[in-house]
């Protein structure tokens, strides 16, 4: 597709769909939303970049490599987080007892490990968006 | 006010729903299951679930059109 409407707009507005779901990302522990919905903002916008700019262009901004490893990351990331509370001698994903900072209540530093937990959970959908969209996009 | 504005918003959706079935062009099924989902959003967002909502205006109207309009692209578009 080349359309010159639809590059401008898409160059214009991904900036701030970007920005948008990091917000929603970062204050999952204090207001409506969270990882989910901050991640499939976040692939959404990729997304839109590669349907107007071609596959190829962003598969140099973000690889499906780079996708990959960062998906797993994520899980991995989560999986690490909760095996802290174990470690501790707690269940897993125990917050406050492992010894995380918990902070003042409603600053957006707080909440102990709950808000390093959402941007595992961000950075595992937004990929999973970008890789799906790939995987079913691409030529074989 | 907000009872009637309910009530349209529901109606509309149990159109869409039956267009969704009834039309044979794919394509224009997607759009309309697209305009179910905004609908749903803003339904969601009246029922004091703003955190559905958010989730449904971006997964049910974006990422889920774009996957079956991706998987048109690659298949047939009439039924």
């Amino acid at each position: 597709m080349d359309d010159l409407i639809v590059k401008t707009i898409t160059r214009l507005i991904v900036p701030f769909i970007q920005l948008y779901g990091i917000f929603i990302i970062l204050h999952g522990h204090l207001s409506p939303g969270g990882g989910f919905s901050g991640g499939a903002i976040l692939g959404a916008s990729i997304v839109l970049y590669s349907l107007s700019f071609g596959l190829e262009k962003a598969s140099k901004k973000l690889s499906h490599e780079a996708s990959s490893i960062i998906e797993s990351a994520g899980i991995l990331w989560y999986i690490a987080l909760g095996l802290v509370g174990i470690f501790m001698g707690g269940y897993f994903l125990t917050n406050r007892a492992a010894g995380f900072p918990m902070g003042e209540a409603g600053a957006v530093i707080s909440s102990g490990m709950i808000a390093l937990i959402t941007l595992g959970i961000g950075a595992k959908v937004a990929s999973t968006m970008i890789t799906l969209f790939h995987t079913i996009i691409k030529e074989d | 006010m907000m009872q009637l504005l309910n009530v349209i918003l529901v109606i509309f959706l149990v159109v869409c729903a039956i267009a969704v079935e009834r039309t044979k062009d794919l394509l224009g099924a997607v759009i309309i299951f697209g305009s179910y989902s905004l609908i749903m959003a803003v339904l969601w967002l009246l029922l004091r679930a703003p955190d559905i909502a958010l989730t449904e205006a971006a997964i049910g109207a974006g990422v889920t059109t774009i996957l079956f309009i991706g998987v048109i692209s690659r298949t047939r578009r009439m039924e």
